[in-house]
């Protein structure tokens, strides 16, 4: 599961570039968000959370 | 251990997000896995102290929740120095960026290489003077644009941590923004060395070198990085040609036979009570 910090996120795009699954884009509001039809497709790999330099998106494991 | 966002919401102080860097500069990756390297090393917030120059990178300073000081610009080494004199039992972590450290600051880096004083030098090498607007620094690659170079550089650039070893330095280590795991590998090894330890972090800057030289996307930057970092033990087995354009990572050199220089003063306040000593008795 995907927690965004939507005040926190400036668009950059490199956690869509960088998603495996291509489950990211970046919306009209310049803001990190899950793509319509994608949101049971994140395997939880972190690449998102490793490379945000802003600390906007972080990667909740399951029951956790 | 913690998680990120633990770590976020426990080293850094409240309210200071988001932080000013630009969209898709590497800065925050860098000073997230700083924090990453401090948590794994258990370091007490109060047994850290984090000094920095003047620049984008030194701005790091002022969000995490240690003892910290943004100081003067090319300074940030001689500040530490004295801090790590006056308090050898703190984790003194100096964070520079390029031009600050090996232009302005290009002085005291040979110098506190030479001393060996025990600090731990983090500099953020994103090729140009980011905040004061594009300039070109001693770490621009030649051949590249930037505000003061719209014809490009005709200067050759130093390789910093060569320049560190010749004058010195026991520890150089270089990562990458995109290489996250050997950049935390690094900054825990370079904590832990007895002596100054200096760790280049090649990151991007997409709004002045990026957009200068047409780099393209913050996420092609850190491509680049990863399709030009090669791990030390690869570089040693790559020929002239190989290597070309490309750059190590890693340690790159580690030395223990110098004294750490607060050590070697120590004995000296030893010589000198010892002299009064005798001249009272």
């Amino acid at each position: 599961m995907l927690k965004f910090y939507t005040k926190r996120c400036k668009g950059c795009g490199i956690c869509a570039y960088f998603c495996p699954r291509g489950v990211l884009e970046i919306t009209e509001l310049n803001k990190s968000a899950i793509k319509e039809g994608k949101e049971n497709d994140c395997i939880s790999c972190g690449q998102c959370e490793m490379r945000c330099p802003d600390y906007a998106i972080f990667v909740k494991k399951e029951g956790a | 251990m913690k998680s990120m966002e633990e770590l976020v919401d426990f080293y850094f102080r409240p309210n200071r997000l988001p932080h000013l860097w630009c969209p898709g500069c590497g800065n925050g990756v860098i000073l997230g896995a700083l924090l990453k390297a401090i948590d794994a090393e258990n370091l007490a917030k109060d047994d850290v102290a984090i000094i920095s120059g003047i620049g984008c990178s030194s701005r790091a300073s002022g969000y995490v929740d240690f003892n910290t000081a943004n100081t003067l610009h090319g300074r940030a080494l001689p500040i530490s120095t004295g801090l790590k004199m006056a308090r050898p039992d703190l984790h003194v972590i100096t964070l520079s960026g390029d031009g600050d450290c090996s232009a302005i600051g290009g002085n005291h880096l040979i110098h506190a290489a030479r001393r060996n004083i025990g600090l731990t030098l983090v500099v953020f090498n994103n090729s140009i003077y980011g905040m004061t607007g594009g300039q070109y620094s001693p770490l621009t690659p030649m051949g590249k644009k930037a505000t003061t170079a719209p014809y490009m550089t005709i200067e050759p650039s130093f390789d910093i941590l060569d320049l560190a070893r010749a004058a010195g330095a026991t520890f150089t280590a270089r990562a990458t923004t995109y290489h996250v795991p050997i950049l935390v590998d690094v900054l825990r090894k370079g904590i832990r060395h007895e002596g100054f330890s200096i760790i280049e972090v090649v990151t991007g800057c997409p709004t002045n070198y990026g957009r200068q030289n047409h780099l393209g996307a913050p996420a092609k930057m850190m491509e680049w990085q990863k399709d030009h970092g090669v791990m030390k033990a690869a570089w040693d087995k790559m020929d002239e040609a190989a290597r070309e354009g490309k750059f190590p990572i890693g340690v790159l050199s580690e030395r223990t036979d110098l004294k750490e220089y607060t050590k070697a003063y120590d004995e000296v306040i030893a010589r000198a009570q010892a002299s009064v000593k005798e001249e009272t008795a």
